[in-house]
């Protein structure tokens, strides 16, 4: 596994953090965050993430290379891009499912990237943003996750995402972060 | 490599060939999620069908130029940015006999009409000359003409006002129809015209350059050939104005201006 993207919207960013404090430590995939929040200041929040979890969690700058143990967060306003060659870019493009950042446009250009070595996780959200771009992780053969509609916080975007394919898991939130130390571990392991 | 990223290098060098417009050097991320939605649009399977359309129709290749050049902008748009700009820029301005200003990849023309309002205001718009270009004709239609639709004014009057606006955007605009129209006032000092930042030249030295959110479409190399021609357009002590989120750090000019807003992203060039 190289990359790990994640898309989040209404109650989002209690769910962000219970999956990056539950990760171990020694946890290297970088991780890759569209969190929908109006446009709002975040910057709070990552330096609350920053001090409570093993990664540096920053936001995206555009034409950032894709580092392990880091997390990046899309900047309000801004599409969030995987370009081929492991960096980041930022777009002001037309709204995505009234959304900028889109979860899907990250999604979808990571999946072009990262192809079979993404895991893409889809959690709590009230729109159905995110569930198009899953389903385009798994055409590429990459690996996705869909937090349990019946326990997430709002559960209009991942129940979308599970109308639209079969996801390859359905995970409680607190559950994730295992299952993701696995899916590594296996792969370190071969 | 994989077909589709073959297909789109040449589709991208068929466009230059026939037509001279250079998309090569552009974010590969955003090219391809634009030509994805022509292809689910028209029905296409392959980018080659693609590549065969807009080489053999002129009016598709119109079309499709549409589709790959930028067209999401708004009036004020960052107002911190503006009214920073107020703040740190505009006294210098005051001491100007002439200024010149370049608003590189203006769009519909939003943002201009923000700018010709704040200098308005400033008592600067009648010593300013504002070449506002882009590589789109069709946007640059729509912002000669200063026509735009009424929904967007709420947002476009809150941004003013954050921007550090001095009277109500309803006073530049005519209301008609669910338009409205910006006075003419504000544009007579404007020049529109059809400027292609990858492959053409510099065509006059000026005092301001604006170039919000288009260098993050370019990859670095193209950023830093867009920057070169930004540094030889500015004459001693201009300032460049970018994106909140571009930078010229790591770029080969960051030695070459001072910060004069780290966070806005506000430039002046030094006098070296």
């Amino acid at each position: 596994m190289k990359a790990i993207v994640v898309g989040a919207s209404y109650g989002g960013m209690e769910a962000i953090k219970t999956l990056l404090s539950a990760l171990p430590e020694n946890f290297r995939v970088p991780v890759i965050v569209v969190l929908h929040i109006g446009n709002n200041n975040v910057s709070g929040f990552l330096n609350y993430l920053n001090k409570n979890t093993p990664f540096k969690v920053k936001e995206a700058a555009e034409k950032e290379k894709i580092r392990p143990k880091t997390v990046y967060f899309a900047p309000p306003n801004y599409h969030l891009q995987v370009e081929a060659d492991c960096s980041l870019s930022l777009s002001t493009d037309a709204k995505v499912n009234y959304s900028r950042p889109s979860i899907d446009v990250l999604f979808e250009t990571a999946a072009w990237t990262y192809r079979n070595e993404l895991t893409g996780i889809l959690l709590t959200g009230s729109n159905s943003d995110g569930s198009k771009g899953l389903h385009t992780i798994q055409k590429y053969g990459g690996i996705t996750i869909v937090e349990n509609p019946e326990t997430a916080f709002a559960k209009a975007m991942p129940s979308s995402a599970i109308e639209l394919f079969e996801p390859d898991f359905v995970l409680n939130v607190d559950e994730i972060a295992e299952k993701l130390a696995g899916l590594s571990g296996m792969e370190a392991s071969g | 490599m994989e077909t589709p990223d073959i297909e789109m290098n040449l589709l991208l060098q068929a466009v230059y060939m026939k037509y001279g417009y250079d998309f090569r050097n552009y974010s590969k991320a955003h090219l391809k999620r634009r030509i994805h939605q022509r292809l689910q649009m028209s029905g296409m399977e392959t980018i080659s069908e693609l590549q065969n359309k807009v080489l053999w129709d002129k009016t598709f290749f119109r079309t499709f130029l549409q589709d790959l050049s930028i067209n999401v902008t708004e009036m004020f748009r960052d107002p911190e940015f503006y009214l920073t700009f107020r703040k740190k820029v505009v006294s210098d301005l005051k001491t100007y006999a002439h200024i010149k200003v370049w608003h590189a990849g203006c769009s519909t023309g939003e943002e201009v009409y923000s700018l010709a309002i704040l200098l308005k205001e400033e008592g600067l718009l009648g010593k300013t000359r504002i070449y506002a270009t882009d590589i789109n004709k069709g946007v640059l239609e729509i912002a000669r003409q200063g026509i735009y639709s009424k929904k967007e004014m709420e947002l476009y009057a809150r941004n003013y006002s954050e921007a550090g606006g001095t009277g109500k955007l309803s006073d530049y605009y005519t209301s008609k129809y669910g338009s409205v129209l910006f006075d003419k006032s504000l544009s007579k000092n404007i020049v529109f015209a059809d400027h292609n930042l990858v492959t053409d030249s510099v065509f006059a030295e000026v005092n301001l350059i604006f170039c919000r959110n288009v260098l993050i479409y370019f990859d670095k190399t193209l950023q830093n050939k867009v920057l070169h021609l930004f540094n030889n357009s500015l004459s001693k002590r201009g300032y460049l104005c970018l994106g909140t989120k571009e930078s010229l750090k790591f770029t080969d000019l960051e030695n070459s201006f001072a910060s004069i807003d780290k966070k806005l992203k506000i430039y002046k060039k030094l006098h070296i």
